[in-house]
């Protein structure tokens, strides 16, 4: 088995939960209410220990002397292969709620079949991962309902958040050489069978939440190559400033 | 020196370590404990994350290393296990009993306010203070409270 390739593989689900934990952390002490913005900060949490956990896992394959920090914080924007909706701005509220429920509903479906994987350490991560996912799906869902079902004005910005990051969703079941290669070995996750299940979730709670599921007019990718939108790289700027300025600093 | 210790003596050891989130119950009480034993004369202990996020699991293996230095055992190496994944099931009736006493409503389906065991409780929040509690609110003493979740 190609280890290189079970480090791509490893590197994205790390890459997901790193940069999707950032963008919640930006949240912290701007949340709209004190209990949202705790639960904001509970779900970057997990994000960040999911990544941790996927991360150092990427790093034991890589060998040498390679850590999750490096991994982290020494990469450039070219070498990080995460969906490119984890990375987008957190805008509004609703903007956060609609980026979240995407992820939450795909990373819901996607763990269940990757704790069948053949990777041992693979499907004990996604064990202890479906568990999170499921609190964060049930939260973010919820939202969507109530804003979308909610004011006029509620109902208009979830729409337009649902609208406006509609085109980075199809990424998330784009099967690459990586993903063909995991799937034949089983260890990875064939995504194209879990997008109907995805979109039966998702046709549900945007009709609860009485909004329109948005044609698939446009739709982008690029992020597991390195091709990013131009805000990766503004995030990694700050999440990376301490080791570029006091590189291996410790504390 | 190790050896002569038993393992029943480092459990018992361990159960005086309190959880630093929620001290009225132990390291073992809730449950992330999941081995301890010898090899050679190395005691190895196995513990699980609650949440994979919990920022407490690094200081929890802090204590464990610092009580067994007080004891004397210093040849210690702790190892995480993932799977099983950590379950709430694991607390005996005993645990869920002490968190009640501690105003915590334990992990169960169905929720009581720890006060005044109402039936009539709000969520307030899916995330509490810390990642394994939500926080809800009694309807009837009006008593905020943190519900443990259960998973």
């Amino acid at each position: 088995m190609s280890k290189e390739l079970l480090f791509k593989y490893v590197l994205t689900l790390g890459d997901d939960a790193l940069i999707l934990g950032q963008r919640l952390s930006q949240w912290v002490y701007k949340g709209p209410f004190l209990e949202e913005d705790i639960a904001l900060s509970n779900i970057s949490l997990d994000m960040f220990g999911r990544a941790n956990l996927f991360l150092e896992y990427a790093a034991s394959l890589k060998g040498s002397t390679t850590t999750a920090d490096d991994l982290a914080f020494k990469r450039n924007e070219r070498e990080f292969s995460n969906h490119i909706l984890c990375e987008q701005p957190n805008g509004n509220f609703a903007n956060t709620m609609a980026r979240q429920f995407f992820l939450d509903a795909f990373y819901k479906l996607f763990f269940e079949k990757l704790a069948e994987s053949e990777d041992e350490q693979l499907s004990a991560i996604a064990q202890k991962s479906i568990k999170e996912t499921t609190y964060h799906f049930r939260h973010s869902s919820k939202w969507v309902i109530r804003l979308g079902d909610g004011t006029a004005e509620s109902h208009e910005k979830m729409q337009s958040a649902i609208d406006n990051l509609w085109m980075f969703t199809d990424e998330l079941f784009e099967m690459n050489e990586v993903d063909n290669n995991m799937l034949t070995q089983k260890i990875g996750v064939d995504c194209l069978t879990i997008k109907a299940k995805w979109d039966q979730i998702i046709d549900e709670v945007l009709s609860e939440a009485t909004l329109k599921r948005p044609e698939n007019i446009h739709m982008t990718s690029g992020g597991r190559e390195g091709i990013h939108t131009e805000h990766l790289g503004h995030l990694l700027s700050d999440m990376q400033y301490l080791q570029r300025a006091y590189p291996d600093a410790e504390w | 020196m190790v050896k002569e210790i038993s393992t029943h003596t480092i459990w018992e050891l361990l159960k005086t370590i309190p959880d630093p989130e929620i001290p009225a119950i132990s390291i073992v009480d809730l449950g992330i404990v999941r081995k301890v034993y010898f090899e050679e004369t190395t005691l190895y202990i196995t513990v699980t994350p609650t949440y994979s996020g919990c920022p407490a699991m690094s200081f929890m293996k802090d204590e464990i290393i610092r009580h067994l230095e007080l004891q004397g055992i210093t040849n210690c190496q702790i190892n995480t296990s993932l799977a099983p994944a950590w379950t709430t099931d694991w607390m005996s009736d005993e645990v869920k009993t002490k968190l009640k006493e501690a105003g915590i409503a334990p992990p169960s389906a169905e929720i009581n306010c720890p006060q005044c065991d109402s039936k009539k409780v709000q969520v307030v929040s899916e995330f509490g203070s810390t990642a394994c509690k939500a926080l809800y609110k009694c309807l009837d003493c009006l008593e905020p409270f943190h519900h443990f979740k259960p998973i």
